[in-house]
């Protein structure tokens, strides 16, 4: 699903690479937790994967392509079978959540008749069903970024990228997401999860890769956080 | 379904920017306005040529008794018969001659006499001071060269003028006039471009939410440009319609009405509303093609895949 050889990452105008060396390979259907210090390089790592940025040195390969060989126009459509969910939720505020979630199917020129079955039926899925009309704003923040996880699903992507989903939630909530994205990945979606919450990444005890100073110290199945310094 | 949801976008965009997008028309018209009236100036110079080079003829002024001072081939005073004669026959030996007609000096002066009827012009000559010419009829009008190098040294011709001249310079005063409505044009175009791009970037700025979304669930890069390039077209679009608009309207009161120069100055033949309607596809091409294009590389610059 997703293979690094020997992938560096260099910034110009910065001394250290963002990424150093790093190989591993991820099969399908894993769930891969992503820890590190801030600056540890977790983000390049996912703007890799997504191709928002190209290795310096090494190979990158997502979904069975050689991303350095994809051409521009390409990304897209490879874009499309990989969903992605953040932080911040990025959702447009004047749209309704059911608006949201179907302009990711709109844009990439969908039928009106496809979209209308696929959104109610994945608002479903994260436990958003009759809530199509409300505005973002009116929802809760663990309710927003299950809006986010549904947008980034219901193109049934292969590859589910997170980028600390569970940031902004109180611990309670986040446990909720993570079930959520729990249920995603026994679909037999590939998840991989950069995230800080130790109390999380300790109770899933799932595969822990962690990166720092852009180096991978650290693959460990079944893993936990980190250990006590 | 496609297509709605597009339009919809494109209202909502044009709405969003709503003093910029006005800037780009106002100053997309003006620029086509500029560009059709050159082209429309130019055709009128063309069509006054036309009709004024087959009027103009080569004139040959022969020397009458008063010249013997101040013409160099007229010492003898009056052209004598048989030079007339010789002239005559030499001028319609020339190939490129396709008529020459005799004024005597009496018809010039009455010819004089018309022309200048109700000026005080009219009594300040007499028969005897006007003089005898040939007026030659050229094929080609832009042979007078021949004409004048055969006949301009010969004893008894004062003098071979040639009435193209007289127009060249108007010619080329209109033709000054129309390089600088070009130049203006260009200048306003510069205008225009720099504030569609300016516009474009300030709407991809303001979309960028949007526009990120769009990438990250891997809408097309045509498909996220497209939006704000119809934008950029629908406004050029309305440009051009406001320059069509100032250019029928300039047309109708600089020649039919206001300053109604067609009876003021009924002599030139002025463009009809035809040669307006033919300017008028370049001016939408150029309205809607311009702005696309600007849109379209302002955002390979600020809307990355």
């Amino acid at each position: 699903m997703i293979r690094f050889d020997n992938v560096s990452k260099f910034y110009p105008k910065q001394n250290r690479p963002a990424l150093r060396d790093v190989s591993l390979e991820v099969e399908r259907g894993e769930f891969v937790f992503l820890v590190g210090s801030s600056g540890s390089g977790k983000s390049t790592f996912l703007r890799l994967i997504l191709r928002e940025e190209r290795a310096s040195h090494g190979q990158v390969h997502v979904l069975g392509k050689d991303l350095a060989r994809l051409s521009n126009w390409k990304v897209p459509h490879m874009r499309r079978q990989i969903g992605t969910v953040f932080q911040d939720f990025r959702l447009l505020p004047n749209k309704t959540v059911g608006e949201n979630v179907a302009f990711a199917l709109e844009v990439i020129g969908r039928s009106r008749g496809d979209i209308r079955k696929s959104v109610p039926q994945v608002l479903d899925l994260v436990g958003l069903a009759g809530k199509e009309d409300r505005m973002p704003g009116e929802l809760s923040g663990g309710e927003q970024q299950r809006v986010a996880i549904a947008r980034a699903f219901v193109n049934k992507p292969k590859l589910l990228i997170a980028d600390e989903p569970t940031g902004n939630l109180d611990p309670q909530t986040s446990v909720g997401i993570m079930k959520l994205l729990d249920r995603i990945n026994r679909t037999g979606a590939t998840v991989v999860m950069a995230t800080h919450d130790q109390q999380i990444v300790d109770q899933m005890r799932k595969r822990v890769i962690e990166l720092e100073k852009g180096r991978l110290v650290r693959d460990q199945s079944r893993g936990v956080y980190g250990y006590q310094h | 379904m496609r297509a709605q949801f597009v339009l919809s976008e494109i209202g909502v965009g044009l709405r969003r920017n709503l003093t910029m997008t006005f800037a780009v028309i106002v100053s997309v018209a003006l620029s086509l306005a500029l560009l059709g009236g050159a082209l429309l100036a130019r055709e009128q110079v063309n069509s006054m040529k036309g009709y004024w080079y087959d009027k103009v003829q080569v004139s040959i002024y022969l020397c009458n008794e008063n010249d013997a001072e101040t013409g160099s081939n007229c010492t003898k005073g009056a052209v004598s018969a048989q030079q007339k004669r010789q002239i005559k026959a030499d001028l319609e030996k020339l190939g490129i001659v396709e008529k020459v007609y005799h004024e005597t000096a009496e018809e010039a002066y009455k010819h004089y006499q018309e022309q200048f009827k109700d000026s005080p012009l009219a009594d300040s000559l007499t028969p005897d001071q006007m003089q005898e010419s040939y007026r030659v009829k050229l094929k080609d009008p832009t042979k007078f060269e021949v004409i004048s190098t055969a006949f301009s040294g010969r004893e008894g011709v004062y003098e071979v003028q040639d009435q193209r001249n007289l127009l060249e310079n108007l010619f080329r005063m209109l033709n000054g006039m129309n390089w600088a409505a070009l130049g203006l044009m260009g200048l306003m175009l510069v205008v225009a471009l720099l504030l569609i791009v300016n516009t474009v970037r300030v709407a991809a700025f303001s979309r960028r939410r949007e526009t990120g979304i769009m990438r990250l669930v891997g809408a097309s890069s045509f498909y996220i440009q497209m939006p704000f390039i119809a934008e950029a077209a629908f406004a050029g679009l309305l440009g051009a319609v406001g320059a069509t608009v100032l250019l029928v309207v300039g047309r109708y009161f600089l020649i039919d009405a206001g300053l109604s120069l067609a009876e003021q100055m009924p002599l030139i033949n002025f463009i009809g509303w035809d040669a307006l309607f033919k300017v008028l596809p370049l001016v939408f091409v150029v309205g809607v093609l311009m702005p696309a294009l600007a849109a379209f590389f302002t955002l390979r610059k600020y809307l990355k895949v």
